[in-house]
């Protein structure tokens, strides 16, 4: 590939879809662990009211107002979602379903209802993002990634994206002994005075923030096929949670990497002028992963369960 | 508003006939604990909606035929459904991940079909983004004839089915034993879910459809324990909203048909959970309220009756309320007379607890139960014979 129109086009979106990747992976493995692997199907359903709020209330497509707004609405859904369950003593699955459509329905209205042809605020873009606009106009070829002029140029996602990533790495590195322990055994956790309660409170926060910065970038299919899809493929492949976590790097870098490949140059080679959309193909990708550990994976089968 | 063309009435009744078909399926979905299951199917028709279009479009056809696009969305839709099943029995990973896999990767691929759609037609809107979504605009008056009959024949299905159902979402284990084959029960359940799906997609849209899945059930949960009420009841409150819900996203510009349907189902939800009679937060408030009060009207009037002072706030209030403590805390007539009638009461009580043989009247106590309500005037006047005179015991 050559520099001059790889860097400039093709860098910044493989890079900011890898780096979304791998921060949606992270605190997935811990999600899927607990039986929470919905969650971020449900905050990636709400961020859409959160952004169209604040893009009422400042008149302006702008970063900060909408993630803020994305995470106060994720918040809120936490909320309604105990809120239901508790005082409706309904079962948790029903209590999220009913507050992700609800709120993504609202979203969608407010969204007919306002005026925003002038912008680039639809559900489709809340849907697919738009991973292969994030281009970085300022580079020339390789060198460029040396000259701090033009890396001034780079799409604020990237570095962003890079930001959140630290941070939930720093969030899981910190807390991992007390996250290991009470995702395997809650009671065990809280007898050796681990509050199991915040601490999964913090696990959702970390992925909301997680969801929230890649939603911005990529879109929500990537968001919920990265939470869920390579950490489950990683768990069929290993028993020990600190490969598990390995392996669910590897897996969401490759379906990343490759899915944006795949999607930008595969109708190409195929004799298609149209590349296809990369979200949707990084979400492919990642499935056709799983579907190989679900087939082959070493411990794809149930304890006690023949494999097969 | 309510000046509906045919088409729009015709999709109204489609509407309505969808929304009790799934309110009622829903009910079974959601006594079975799987509500989620939907969301899996429901996101896993994009592939099958674009692949018909790719498929009609490759055959020289018009690619938009309704039909065509439901059949489709029905043959992906089993499946994403037999691959939450597949991953569920035959890999370690619980039933939450199954449906996060299926759904995200269906979806995903949904989309790229879309965009090599998108350049097949360039130029010419294939329009199948009112697939997401649902929309009334501009309809065929065959499709909403056939959202019409479809929708009656789900609820057909449905009232074919529903003993079988019922008995088998209220309990399993009783279900097989009376005969009934459980798995073939959930596997109908799931055939109606995905029938709902594919007839539901037009209007409502695949991401919102599972809403009319969930929000009647749960929300028909809060007026009744009785499984048949409650799968009843959920029909009406879909039916309600399906049909409500439609009539007013054609009633004014930019009220896309699916959010209002689901915003529609919510407000009755949010009434449900608020103000149905026993299970709703309002009784349950009232009740606990009332209780409390109760307890502290009791242990006030038992403090006047051995002549003790009354500090507490909340009891003081609720005395003076009742007209039985003047402002300054010395009871009134009323007062003393009920206060003597408290303390009696405790005191029967308390020699009912204490004496053996009386257990089974002796455990209604709960410091709030008047005896008579327990024991006959005969019992109560025994009793009394044997109580000493003066203070508690």
């Amino acid at each position: 590939m050559i520099g001059t129109e790889f860097v400039p086009l093709s860098l910044p979106p493989l890079l900011i879809g890898t780096l979304a990747a791998l921060a949606c992976a992270l605190p997935g493995n811990f999600l899927v662990l607990r039986r929470q692997a919905l969650i971020g199907d449900a905050i990636s359903h709400v961020v859409l009211p959160g952004i169209v709020v604040a893009f009422l209330l400042t008149g302006r497509v702008s970063t900060w107002p909408m993630m803020l707004g994305a995470g106060g609405a994720a918040l809120l859904a936490v909320l309604m979602i105990e809120v239901i369950r508790r005082a409706g003593k309904i079962e948790p699955g029903a209590a999220m379903g009913v507050v992700f459509t609800t709120l993504f329905a609202a979203g969608v209205l407010l969204l007919e209802q306002s005026d925003t042809s002038a912008v680039h605020l639809d559900v489709q873009h809340a849907l697919y993002g738009n991973l292969e606009s994030l281009i970085w106009l300022d580079a020339l070829g390789w060198n460029s990634l040396l000259d701090p002029v033009a890396l001034a140029g780079l799409p604020t996602e990237l570095p962003r994206m890079a930001l959140v990533l630290v941070g939930v790495i720093g969030f899981i590195w910190l807390f991992w002994r007390p996250l290991a322990l009470s995702t395997f055994d809650e009671g065990f956790a809280r007898s050796l005075g681990i509050a199991t309660g915040p601490l999964g409170l913090g696990l959702v926060v970390i992925a909301a923030m997680a969801a929230v910065a890649a939603f911005d970038a990529v879109g929500s299919i990537i968001v919920i096929a990265m939470f869920i899809c390579p950490p489950a493929a990683a768990r069929l492949m290993t028993n020990r949670l600190s490969l598990q976590v390995a392996w669910s790097q590897g897996f969401a870098g490759l379906a990343a990497v490759s899915g944006y490949v795949l999607a930008g140059y595969g109708p190409l080679w195929l004799g298609y002028a149209h590349a296809v959309s990369a979200a949707g193909m990084i979400a492919t990708v990642s499935g056709l992963i799983l579907a190989l550990a679900a087939l082959f994976g070493p411990c794809r089968a149930r304890l006690g369960q023949p494999a097969g | 508003m309510f000046d509906l063309g045919y088409n729009a009435s015709l999709v109204a009744i489609g509407a309505g006939l969808l929304g009790l078909a799934a309110g009622v399926t829903g009910t079974f979905l959601f006594l079975r604990k799987r509500a989620l299951v939907s969301d899996a199917i429901s996101h896993s028709t994009l592939p099958g909606v674009a692949l018909a279009f790719i498929v009609m479009v490759s055959f020289g056809g018009d690619g938009r035929s309704l039909v065509g696009l439901m059949a489709g969305s029905a043959l992906s839709a089993a499946a994403g459904l037999l691959a939450v099943g597949w991953l569920t029995r035959r890999t370690r990973l619980a039933e939450d991940a199954a449906i996060g896999v299926v759904l995200s990767v269906f979806f995903g691929l949904g989309i790229v079909l879309l965009t090599v759609i998108q350049a097949m037609s360039a130029g010419r809107q294939a329009g199948l983004e009112g697939y997401l979504l649902g929309s009334t605009a501009g309809m065929l008056r065959t499709d909403a004839l056939i959202i019409a009959v479809g929708g009656a024949l789900v609820l057909a299905l449905v009232a074919l089915l529903r003993r079988m159902l019922i008995v088998t979402a209220f309990d399993p284990e009783f279900a097989g034993s009376i005969g009934i084959d459980t798995g073939r029960a959930d596997l109908a359940m799931m055939g109606l879910v995905l029938a709902v799906t594919v007839v539901g997609l037009k209007i409502v849209g695949l991401i919102l459809i599972v809403a009319l899945l969930i929000l009647p059930p749960v929300a028909a949960r809060f007026w009744s324990d009785r499984a048949g009420s409650v799968a009843l009841i959920a029909g009406g409150i879909g039916g309600v909203s399906g049909a409500v819900g439609a009539m007013l996203s054609v009633s004014a510009p930019a009220l896309p048909t699916g959010p209002i349907i689901v915003l529609v189902a919510f407000a009755i939800f949010a009434m449900s959970m608020l103000f149905a009679p026993r299970r709703g937060v309002v009784a349950a408030l009232i009740r606990h309220l009332s209780f409390r009060n109760r307890v502290h009207l009791r242990q006030g009037l038992l403090a006047l009756a051995q002549g003790q002072p009354v500090y507490e706030a909340l009891t003081r209030r609720l005395l003076r309320r009742a007209g039985l403590i003047r402002a300054d805390g010395v009871a009134t007539g009323a007062g003393t007379a009920q206060a003597a009638k408290a303390l009696l009461d405790e005191r029967r009580w308390q020699w009912l607890r204490a004496s053996e043989g009386t257990g089974a009247a002796a455990a209604r106590y709960d410091g709030l139960t008047p005896i008579e309500t327990v024991l006959t005037a005969d019992q109560i006047a025994r009793i009394d014979s044997q109580l000493r005179p003066g203070g508690l015991v």
